[in-house]
């Protein structure tokens, strides 16, 4: 569990301070994957080399297992950092050593395992993440995606408990994104391990986190469950992140509704209820007609959720809502 | 053809050539011993490296700067008391050797601390991130990474060490510089000159194409 309590960051610039984090608490369970979104210069690079102290805090603490890792001497501190892997946005990986000596690259480095424990560990983990037939390769002769392979090998390495990725997909074009991502997911499930990931795409966050916190400016402007904060955003920022993932232009959207008729409104269907025949049997029941605005099916990792929005002309409108409040469906009403 | 070398004393020629190789590459051996370990800790004590130190590194770099402002010939001539100091002579090829490492080290100090700065900050980043010491990070990664541009370096440094080298043949430095001096110069043995020159830029040449190989062997990017 990674606990911060009123952690802070600030930078001194000409003998001024300038605060990247603003007092923190926030907790991060065992096996989740944790997400941070937030625009470049929200802090959220600074608040995940917190975690590893990479960056040291100027205020608070930060307790990792109960353990306060703010005291830690530098030989506690480079023990530690050996339990918490880290990839990044562009993978740096040493280009003067090939695949296999990247990944046994910590291994050698925390200087407590044998030659033959270190070559057993790179062949089991380039045969994880599919690269065995490249072990001898250099970075530069691979493609983005299996540098970034590489470089979730060379964090596993020495078996961290903490996973800590920054932009690790930004890079990436779409497919590869998608099958790091799904190779993350299967770190997480089949190693327990703690994920904390960083990104400014929303659509990462949906993928494969469990948990999200949305920061602006320094700050944690509103955290939860991703379902909840993707499904039922509050604070402007998430608002924006949210609809840029899903391409929907505001203006268009507004415009579109000003031409509906009748009651305009959005339904969130989650789980089982996004596959159910709901609207006709509503409609059938209330007598009203609806036309659909706009629409999508997806899914927040393994859960499938739907999101409409209609205009309901005619025939009963408090049956209609009672019904679809009776389906657990979560029923907004934009006008 | 006869008439035209009639001054070149081919033997000496050797001799000669023999002796800049070695005031060449005994300098060039001491400037990258010394140069090297400068050059990393120019690099370290630099701002928001590793080791930040602004007063050690104003004090390394300024040594660094005086040693590399003074033109190589008065550094030859001023530093004539030290040499006899430290090895007894300040004449022939071990004589040379002094001047041209107090030449030869603050300008590879140099081009080592450029190729250290060149490394991704992001590799330093991660190999701190995997629980590396200061020393690890420099042996493990920052050395390495930075081995084509340091090869490079090295290169660079021997051929200053050349040119250098040809200059301490004014002092009674020994070498093809020296020849071209006294029989090239004094004596306007025209055909001595042009072979020494001719020698000096083969040297050169060779030199480079080895450096290029040897930085091409060793670039992984």
């Amino acid at each position: 569990m990674i606990v911060f309590d009123q952690v802070q960051k600030s930078y001194q610039v000409g003998g001024r301070a300038i605060p990247a984090l603003h007092p923190t608490d926030m907790t991060i369970e065992t096996g989740e994957v944790f997400g941070i979104v937030g625009h470049s210069g929200a802090g959220k690079s600074t608040l995940v080399r917190l975690i590893n102290l990479l960056e040291p805090p100027t205020g608070g603490r930060i307790l990792i297992d109960d353990e306060n890792i703010t005291d830690y001497n530098a030989a506690e501190l480079r023990a530690f950092r050996r339990k918490v892997g880290m990839i990044f946005q562009h993978f740096n990986l040493l280009s003067s050593k090939t695949v296999a000596d990247n990944i046994a690259f910590p291994m050698k480095l925390a200087g407590i395992y044998s030659k033959t424990e270190i070559r057993d560990r790179v062949e089991e983990l380039l045969a994880r993440v599919s690269l065995t037939d490249h072990a001898n390769k250099y970075p530069s002769q691979l493609s983005g995606g299996q540098k970034q392979r590489v470089g979730i090998a060379r964090a596993l390495a020495c078996r961290p408990t903490i996973l800590l990725c920054d932009e690790a997909t930004s890079a990436l074009d779409p497919q590869t994104t998608q099958s790091v991502l799904k190779l993350l997911a299967d770190i997480n499930r089949e190693l327990g391990l703690t994920i904390v990931l960083i990104t400014h795409e929303m659509d990462v966050v949906r993928r494969v986190c469990d948990r999200v916190a949305v920061m602006d400016a320094g700050e944690v402007v509103e955290m939860g469950p991703v379902s909840e904060v993707f499904l039922h955003p509050k604070h402007p920022t998430t608002r924006d992140f949210v609809f840029e993932s899903e391409s929907i232009d505001r203006d268009e959207l507004q415009e579109d509704l000003s031409k509906a008729d009748g009651r305009i409104l959005r339904l969130t269907f989650k789980g089982e209820s996004t596959y159910k025949p709901l609207l006709g049997s509503v409609a059938r029941e209330s007598g009203v007609d609806f036309s659909i605005l706009s629409g999508r099916i997806d899914h927040i990792k393994d859960t499938p959720y739907g999101q409409l929005t209609l205009s309901l002309v005619g025939g009963d409108l408090e049956v209609a809502m009672q019904a679809l409040k009776a389906a657990d469906v979560h029923v907004e009403v934009l006008r | 053809m006869e008439a035209l070398w009639s001054n070149v004393d081919w033997s000496e020629i050797g001799w000669a050539s023999w002796d800049t190789l070695v005031m060449v590459g005994m300098s060039l051996l001491f400037s990258v011993l010394i140069g090297l370990p400068i050059g990393v800790l120019l690099f370290l004590f630099g701002k928001r490296q590793l080791l930040e130190q602004p007063v050690a590194y104003a004090v390394l770099s300024f040594v660094v700067n005086v040693l590399r402002s003074v033109p190589f010939i008065i550094l030859l001539i001023v530093m004539i008391p030290f040499t006899v100091m430290l090895i007894g002579t300040s004449l022939g090829v071990a004589g040379a050797i002094p001047p041209l490492v107090a030449g030869g080290a603050p300008f590879f100090a140099r081009l080592v601390e450029t190729s250290l700065r060149e490394v991704d900050r992001g590799i330093i980043e991660a190999t701190q991130a995997m629980g590396a010491s200061v020393k690890q990070i420099i042996f493990g990664a920052l050395l390495p990474e930075a081995l084509p541009g340091i090869i490079a370096g090295i290169t660079v440094t021997a051929i200053t060490l050349v040119s250098y080298a040809a200059m301490s043949g004014v002092i009674g430095g020994g070498g093809l510089g020296d020849l071209a001096i006294r029989f090239g110069y004094q004596r306007f043995q025209t055909d001595v000159m042009v072979i020494t020159v001719a020698l000096l830029v083969i040297f050169v040449q060779v030199l480079q194409m080895v450096g290029d190989r040897l930085v091409l062997y060793f670039s992984r990017k």
